[in-house]
């Protein structure tokens, strides 16, 4: 159980941003294109040097090593990138029931990455950040390529993450029938700064 | 059987190649008649100017002298291995990481050589130490160019796969772990190649240099093998220390990617 606090973040192309999310609670974000959405969560996972501080659970980020912190607060980015060849590899724990929820049998470990679609990537991704039992999401466009029923998928499998783990979710998401169907807090950046959704 | 000198006649003949050369390349439109004028101008010059500079070191063994000539063949060696780069580090750092590596490797290894495998005395004797640190500058020189350019390449080109595996909580050193390894081995094939094809395919440099000054040819075999082993050991621990001190360079010690730290690829910046 885990809640995210924000102080004073301060990615490029935004202000600071100081937000608190609590264990368990899901953050959406929205906002145009090149507004600062993916630096911010860029900026949260200690991606890129920025101004501002990071609590985890009432634990400073610059208290933890800079890897052990990235476990905790994983960035699943819009774009998933491997780098062996098969898609096991990337899996160094037990990861079935994993796939199994999200449409993938135990055979697809032994899978070659150059020949999964867009789809499969960005939901293999998913399970690659999951395995890894992060204590809050930073989700980026988690379902931008996929079709309805693997959407509704990825939706429940992390939900029930969540719920289980107490986990922070901050979610970067363009769909607003997304947005709207899962409720919960929405902040949008408008301007330079993150506000409501109207 | 004794060196046959040259006389500046026996030169001008070999120059009538170098002109025929620049001959052809004007008949054929081939365009590089100015270059291959300039750089065989360039060569003599060069050449000549370290005859006589080497003529007046190996009279004088001051080793301050030997000091500030061996500085200088690093300086140049460092200039050349910089600009090899495509992407080059910012900063001090483009030139430092591959200067201070070869100074690291070559140094050490000449320094080897002298005092307790030749035995030369005084070991800083320039008849010895000067061939010996060329030859090891120049080859550790092309390994750690070789690296360092694959390093660098490949860290811009993989940024997606580095940083994937940053965001999982790995290391710096576990994310770069691959291209390292990949980038020291394209350093060390060059060398690997030269002594695995030495005296099948070409006899090397500096055994031919000796058989033409009159030594017998096993002692010039036996030295040749002498500098190649230098050689590879001096490109194996160049090339080993710019991978390294390179690879961590390019992130910082919150283990984030940098690569701001180096210049885009068309040199400015």
């Amino acid at each position: 159980m885990a809640g995210l606090r924000l102080q004073g973040v301060t990615p490029r192309g935004l202000d600071a941003v100081d937000l608190e999310l609590a264990a368990g609670e899901r953050v959406f974000l929205s906002g145009p294109s090149g507004s600062g959405k993916t630096l911010l969560l860029r900026a949260i996972a200690d991606l890129d040097p920025h101004p501002g501080e990071v609590w985890l659970d009432g634990v400073r980020r610059s208290a933890l090593p800079a890897p052990e912190w990235r476990r905790r607060v994983t960035l699943l980015p819009a774009e998933a990138h491997w780098w062996a060849d098969l898609v096991g590899d990337h899996f160094p724990g037990p990861a079935g029931p994993l796939l199994a929820d999200l449409g993938f049998g135990p055979e697809s470990l032994g899978w070659a990455i150059s020949r999964l679609s867009t789809g499969e990537r960005q939901r293999l991704a998913l399970a690659r950040v999951l395995a890894n039992r992060p204590e809050a999401l930073l989700l980026d466009e988690a379902t931008a390529n996929l079709d309805p029923p693997n959407r509704e998928r990825v939706e429940a499998l992390v939900e029930a993450y969540r719920v289980e783990h107490g986990a922070a979710v901050l979610w970067v998401s363009h769909d607003p029938d997304q947005r709207a169907r899962l409720g919960g807090r929405r902040l949008v950046i408008h301007d330079r700064r993150l506000a409501p959704e109207p | 059987m004794s060196l046959i000198l040259l006389t500046p006649f026996d030169l001008a003949l070999a120059a009538g190649l170098v002109l025929l050369l620049a001959l052809l390349s004007w008949r054929l439109h081939l365009g590089v008649e100015r270059r291959v004028l300039v750089a065989a101008a360039r060569s003599a010059v060069q050449l000549s100017l370290i005859g006589y500079v080497l003529h007046a070191l190996f009279a004088t063994t001051h080793p301050a002298l030997i000091g500030l000539m061996a500085l200088v063949m690093l300086a140049a060696a460092g200039w050349e291995a910089m600009s090899r780069q495509k992407r080059r580090y910012r900063g001090a750092w483009g030139y430092g990481i591959g200067t201070l590596s070869m100074f690291l490797s070559s140094f050490s290894v000449l320094v080897l050589a002298l005092t307790v495998i030749i035995g030369v005395r005084p070991w800083y004797q320039p008849q010895y130490l000067i061939p010996l640190l060329g030859m090891l500058l120049g080859n550790t020189m092309s390994g750690v160019a070789l690296a360092m350019d694959s390093l660098t390449r490949q860290a811009w080109d993989s940024r997606g796969p580095i940083e994937a595996r940053l965001m999982l909580g790995e290391t710096w050193d576990t994310a770069i772990a691959e291209i390292r390894r990949d980038s020291l081995r394209s350093g060390l094939i060059p060398i690997v190649n030269a002594m695995a094809t030495a005296g099948l395919v070409s006899l090397p440099g500096m055994m031919t240099g000796q058989i033409l000054a009159g030594s017998p040819p096993i002692e010039a075999a036996k030295y040749q093998l002498l500098v190649m082993f230098l050689i590879s050991g001096g490109t194996g621990l160049g090339s080993t220390a710019a991978v390294w001190i390179g690879s961590r360079r390019l992130f910082d010690e919150r283990h984030r990617l940098r690569l701001d730290r180096l210049q885009p690829a068309d040199g400015k910046g």
